[in-house]
C-alpha cells in the first residue's frame, strides 16, 4: 500500500502557531513509520487528519494514487490504535474485536473464525469472554490491536500505543509488536515522543518539531547523519554547546571547530556531539595542549558509574558543561579521579548552522 | 446576509468525525427546545402575563393587601428560621459522610434523602399527626396550651423537614470530589477541629454551599404541600405566601393570586441566576488553578 | 485508648463524635420520629377497616393516577431528559446558557406557582389549552394535565442525572467506532446510549419519585374529580380535613410502600444492568 502525504497544513483555532505545517513524506510500504517528536509537535495531529478524526487546511493524503482527504473517516478502511485503550467497556472482547466486522455485516460464523484468528495473534486466547475492566493495560491494549486488525484495514495507525503502560508492560509489547509486524506485514504509521521506542520499531523514521517536518530517513541516517541540531539532540544523547563564527571557523568557548561551507562571522552555530563521541586523554604537562582548536582542558565534577559504562560530568572552561561516556575498561586504564583536569576533544562534534529560537 | 444571521442560531459541534450531519442536529434542537417551550417557558411567562393582566396598578394594588403582607412576613420568618438551621444539619451531615467510614452511612445516606422522596403531604400528614389535637403529642400540648399544628411553629416545623435534604445534598458531591487532603495537611500543621472546618473545609466548597443556601431558601419559602396540611390555612395568621396564592386562586381573584405568584417566581429566577453566577465562578477559578 | 482505637477505624480527623451525633439527633428528630408516628397511628384501624380504606374504588383509581401518571411522566421525562442533555453538551448555539439555566425553573419555583401557571397556559381558555381544545385535545382538568404537570416538575431530575456522565464521556471510544466504520447512529445505539442507561435509569427513578408524591403543581390542573382527576395525595388531605386520621396514615403507608417498592425495583434495575449490560463501566 502506497501512503504519502503531501503539504498537510493544519491550524486550531484563528491565531497562533499552526499545529502542521507543509508536511510531506512518504510511507515505507509494508514497514512501520514512526512520527517522532515532543508534545506539541503535530505528529498526533498529522496522524489523526490520516485517519480522517481530524480536518487539514490544506494538503493531500495520496493512498495508492488517490487523494482521501475528502472521504470520512468511517468509510477509510484504516485501523486506529488508541493510547487509552477507547475500549467498549460495556462488550466482552470477542464482542470489542467483532465490532468492525459486524459494521461490514459479515457472516456469524465469519466473525466467530476472525475473532478467535485474532486472538491467537495478539495471544489472548481463552479471553474471549472477559470484559476489559478484567484486564491488565497490557492485555487492553492487545484487545485493541486486535480491534483494529479485524476488518483487514489496508493500512494501521497508531497514536503512543503504549504511552499509557508501565515502563516493563511497555518494553514486553514493543518486543511484541515488532512480533506482529512481522508476521502481518501491515503498512503502519506510529506516533510517538519516545525515542528509544521508535528506533528500536521503526523501518522509517519521521522527526518533527513544532509542526514541521525536521528530516526523514532511516533510524541509522538519523541518528549517524542528523540533519539539525533538534534532531540530534532529540534523538539519542547529546551535548549541545553554542558558540558564533568568527574567522571562518565556529567559535565556543574553549574549542573552536570548522564549519560546514562559507558562513559569514557573526552568525550564530551549535556543535552537538555524542556523549560517547568524546575522547579523552589524562592532561600532561608535556603536551602540548591547545595545540589543536578541538581541544580543550575539562575539569571533572561528577563520577557515576552506571554498570555497563561511566559517565563523566566535565567542565569546560567558562560555563559550558559536557557529559562524556566512557567504557569500563578505558576508565579504570585511565585511572581518573573527580577534581582531575583532562584533555577534551570534540573532533566528532556535527556543527549546524540554523536560526535557533529557544 | 441572512444566512449569515441565521448561521448564528445554527446548532454547531466542535469534532466533526464525532457528530451528526446538520439537518440532524438542527431538528434535536428544535425538539428539544420546543419541549422546553411547551413545558417550561410558557407557564412561566404566564405567571407575569397573568398578574399584569389587569395593568399595572391592580398588581400593585394586590400586593398591598394587608394579608398579602402577612403572609410575606410569615414566609421570611419560616425561611429565617429553617434555612440556617438547615444549612448547619447540612454541612455537619456532609462532614460525617465523606470525612469518615463507619457502619451504616448508607442507611445514613437514606435517610437524609427521605424528603425527597416522600410526597410533601405526607410529611405533613405526620406533623399533624404527632402535634395534632388527635395526635400522638397532642393531649400534653393541650394541656400546657402550645398550639403546633394549626399554628406558626408547625409551619416551621414542617419547612424545616421538607427542605433539610438540600444543603447537605448539595455540598456532599463537593465535599467528595475535594477530598481530605488539605484537612489532614491541617491536621499534621496542628489545627484543631472546628479551625479546620471554618479555614480550610467550607472555603473549599463555597460556591456548592452558596448554592445549597440559596436552594433551600427558595423551597422553604416556596413550600405549598406540607405547609398547606399544617397550617389550618388561617386567613392573616397561618398562611405563607404560597398558600396565600391558593386561596386567591380558590377565590378566582386571578389578579391577585398571579400577583403574589410573581414575587415567589422572581425569587426562583434570582435563584437559578445566582447558580449560573456560582458555577462561572467555580469553573473560572478551576481554569485559574489549572493554569 | 478506646477513641485512639475507634479514630483508627473510623478516619483521622477530629469531631467524629460531635458531628455523628449531631446528625443522628437531627435525623431522628426530624425523620424517624414522625415514621414511627404514621406506624403507630395506622395501628387505630382494625383490618377490615384498613382493607376497606386503601381499596376503596376510590383509592384504586386515585392510585391508578398516581402513579401511573408519574411512570409515564417519567418515561417521557428520561427521552427528554436524554435529548436536553445531548443538545447542551454536544451543541453549541446561540443561548445555551440560558437553556441550561431553564431547566432547574421547576426545582426552584414553589408548586403552587407552577401548578397555577400551568393551568393558566393549557386550560380551555389559555394560550395552547385553547388551540387544543378546538382539535377536541383536553389537557386541563384531565389525565394529560395530571402528567403534564408531573413531567414538569420532574424534568430537572432527568435531565441533570444525564448531562455529566455525557459530559465525561470520553470521546475516543466514539473515535475508535468511527474508524472502525460505524455510523452515526449504530455509534450511538452501541457504543454510546450503553455507557448512559444507568444515568437515565437514575433519572427516570427522581423523576418519578418526585411525580408520585407532587401535590401542588398537580392540583390546580387536575380538576380533582374523585375518581377520576384525584391523586393520592389529595385524597390524604381530604381524609385530613375530615379528621379521618387514621384512614389518611393508612393510605400515607400505602403510598409509601409503593414508593419503596419502585425504588427496590429500579435498584434492582440498575444493578441488573451493572451486571449484563455494562458490565461496571
Amino acid at each position: 500500500m502506497k501512503v504519502r502525504v503531501e503539504g498537510l497544513t493544519k491550524q486550531f483555532g484563528a491565531q497562533g502557531v499552526p499545529a502542521v505545517h507543509e508536511a510531506t513524506f512518504e510511507v515505507a510500504e509494508g514497514g512501520i513509520t514512526t512520527l517522532l517528536g515532543p508534545s506539541g509537535s503535530g505528529k498526533t495531529t498529522i496522524l489523526r487528519i490520516i485517519a480522517g478524526l481530524e480536518t487539514a487546511d490544506d494538503g493531500r493524503v495520496l493512498v495508492g494514487d488517490e487523494d482521501i482527504i475528502k472521504i470520512p473517516a468511517r468509510k477509510r478502511g484504516f485501523g486506529f490504535v488508541f493510547q487509552n485503550f477507547a475500549l467498549f467497556d460495556h462488550m466482552s472482547v470477542r464482542e470489542n474485536i467483532a465490532f468492525g466486522l459486524r459494521v461490514r455485516r459479515a457472516a456469524k460464523a465469519e466473525i466467530q473464525s476472525r475473532v478467535d484468528e485474532l486472538l491467537g495473534l495478539v495471544q489472548l486466547e481463552g479471553f474471549g469472554d472477559r470484559y476489559p475492566g478484567q484486564l491488565s493495560g497490557g492485555q487492553r491494549q492487545r484487545v485493541g490491536f486486535a480491534r483494529a486488525l479485524a476488518p483487514h484495514p489496508k493500512l494501521l495507525l497508531l497514536d503512543e500505543p503504549f504511552g499509557a503502560l508501565d515502563a516493563r508492560v511497555r518494553a514486553e509489547l514493543r518486543e511484541w509488536l515488532r512480533r506482529l509486524h512481522d508476521v502481518t506485514h501491515l503498512t503502519s504509521i506510529m506516533v510517538t515522543h519516545d525515542q528509544e521506542e521508535a528506533l528500536d520499531l521503526s523501518d522509517r523514521l519521521v522527526v518533527m518539531d513544532r509542526g514541521r517536518i525536521q528530516q526523514v530517513g532511516t533510524p541509522t541516517e538519523i541518528y549517524a547523519s542528523p540533519a539539525t541540531s533538534f534532531v540530534a539532540s532529540f534523538v539519542g544523547s547529546a551535548n549541545v554547546l553554542n558558540g558564533v563564527v568568527q574567522q571562518g571557523r565556529a567559535q565556543f568557548a574553549a574549542t573552536s571547530l570548522s564549519v560546514p561551507g562559507n558562513i559569514s562571522d557573526g552568525v550564530k552555530v551549535r556543535a552537538v556531539v555524542r556523549p560517547h563521541d568524546i575522547r579523552i586523554e589524562r592532561a600532561s604537562a608535556e603536551q602540548p595542549v591547545l595545540a589543536e582548536p578541538q581541544r580543550s582542558i575539562g575539569c571533572i565534577k561528577r563520577i557515576v558509574d552506571l554498570g555497563t559504562h561511566v559517565k563523566l560530568d566535565l567542565g569546560l572552561t567558562t560555563h559550558e558543561l559536557v557529559t562524556v561516556h566512557v567504557s569500563r575498561r578505558e576508565f579504570e586504564t585511565l585511572g581518573l579521579l573527580q577534581g582531575e583536569s583532562v584533555l577534551v576533544d570534540l573532533d566528532n562534534a556535527r556543527v549546524f548552522v540554523e536560526d535557533y529560537v529557544v | 446576509m441572512v444566512r449569515e444571521a441565521a448561521a448564528i442560531f445554527v446548532p454547531r459541534t466542535d469534532s466533526p468525525a464525532r457528530s451528526e450531519p446538520l439537518p440532524v442536529r438542527a431538528a434535536l434542537l428544535g425538539l428539544g427546545l420546543l419541549f422546553l417551550l411547551l413545558v417550561v417557558v410558557l407557564p412561566l411567562a404566564a405567571v407575569f402575563t397573568q398578574a399584569f393582566e389587569k395593568g399595572i396598578r391592580a398588581y400593585l394594588a394586590a400586593l398591598s393587601q394587608p394579608e398579602t403582607a402577612a403572609a410575606i412576613k410569615l414566609t421570611l420568618l419560616t425561611a429565617v428560621i429553617a434555612v440556617p438551621l438547615n444549612t448547619i444539619f447540612g454541612v455537619a451531615a456532609a462532614w460525617t459522610l465523606t470525612k469518615y467510614r463507619f457502619p451504616g452511612r448508607n442507611i445514613l445516606i437514606t435517610l437524609i434523602d427521605l424528603p425527597f422522596t416522600v410526597s410533601p403531604v405526607i410529611s405533613g400528614l405526620i406533623f399533624v399527626l404527632l402535634f395534632g389535637t388527635r395526635g400522638i403529642f397532642g393531649p400534653w400540648l393541650d394541656t400546657h396550651g402550645t398550639k403546633i399544628v394549626f399554628a406558626t411553629p408547625g409551619i416551621v416545623l414542617a419547612t424545616i423537614f421538607v427542605t433539610f435534604p438540600f444543603v447537605a445534598r448539595e455540598i456532599l458531591p463537593a465535599l467528595q470530589a475535594a477530598g481530605n487532603a488539605s484537612e489532614e495537611a491541617a491536621l499534621t500543621l496542628g489545627a484543631g477541629g472546628w479551625r479546620i472546618l471554618f479555614r480550610v473545609t467550607l472555603p473549599k466548597i463555597k460556591w456548592a454551599l452558596i448554592y445549597g443556601v440559596i436552594l433551600c431558601n427558595a423551597r422553604a419559602m416556596g413550600e405549598f404541600g406540607a405547609v398547606s396540611v399544617v397550617s389550618g390555612h388561617i386567613r392573616g395568621v397561618t398562611n405563607t405566601v404560597p398558600l396565600q396564592v391558593e386561596i386567591l386562586y380558590n377565590e378566582y381573584d386571578f389578579v391577585g393570586a398571579f400577583a403574589v405568584a410573581s414575587l415567589l417566581t422572581l425569587l426562583a429566577l434570582v435563584t437559578l441566576v445566582i447558580k449560573k453566577v456560582v458555577e462561572h465562578w467555580q469553573a473560572s477559578l478551576n481554569d485559574g488553578r489549572k493554569a | 485508648m478506646a477513641v485512639v482505637w475507634r479514630r483508627r477505624r473510623v478516619g483521622t480527623l477530629p469531631g467524629f463524635r460531635l458531628t455523628l451525633g449531631f446528625t443522628l439527633l437531627y435525623v431522628g428528630i426530624m425523620v424517624l420520629l414522625p415514621l414511627a408516628a404514621l406506624v403507630l397511628k395506622t395501628s387505630g384501624l382494625t383490618w377490615p377497616e384498613f382493607w376497606a380504606t386503601i381499596a376503596s374504588p376510590r383509592a384504586l383509581a386515585a392510585y391508578k393516577l398516581s402513579f401511573g401518571g408519574a411512570f409515564l411522566a417519567a418515561a417521557i421525562n428520561a427521552v427528554a431528559g436524554l435529548l436536553l442533555s445531548w443538545v447542551l453538551v454536544r451543541y453549541r448555539f446561540l443561548g445555551r446558557n440560558l437553556v441550561d439555566a431553564i431547566i432547574d425553573l421547576p426545582l426552584a419555583l414553589p408548586t403552587a406557582v407552577a401548578g397555577i401557571a400551568l393551568t393558566a397556559v393549557y386550560a380551555p381558555n389559555g394560550v395552547v389549552g385553547a388551540i387544543l381544545e378546538r382539535r377536541g385535545i383536553h389537557i386541563a382538568f384531565s389525565y394529560p394535565g395530571v402528567v403534564l404537570a408531573m413531567v414538569f416538575v420532574g424534568l430537572p431530575f432527568a435531565v441533570r442525572s444525564v448531562q455529566p456522565v455525557l459530559m465525561d464521556l470520553d470521546p475516543q471510544i466514539e473515535e475508535a467506532a468511527v474508524v472502525l466504520g460505524a455510523s452515526r447512529l449504530r455509534t450511538f445505539v452501541r457504543v454510546i446510549l450503553p455507557v448512559l442507561t444507568p444515568s437515565i435509569i437514575t433519572g427516570f427513578t427522581l423523576a418519578f419519585a418526585r411525580a408520585v408524591g407532587e401535590y401542588g403543581s398537580v392540583v390546580f390542573i387536575s380538576g380533582n374529580l374523585p375518581g377520576q382527576t384525584e391523586i393520592v395525595p389529595l385524597l390524604i388531605v381530604t381524609k385530613l380535613e375530615q379528621f379521618q386520621y387514621p384512614q389518611a396514615t393508612a393510605l400515607a403507608v400505602v403510598m409509601l410502600a409503593g414508593s419503596l417498592m419502585t425504588l427496590l425495583a429500579v435498584n434492582f434495575l440498575q444493578a441488573w444492568n451493572r451486571r449484563w449490560v455494562s458490565h461496571g463501566s
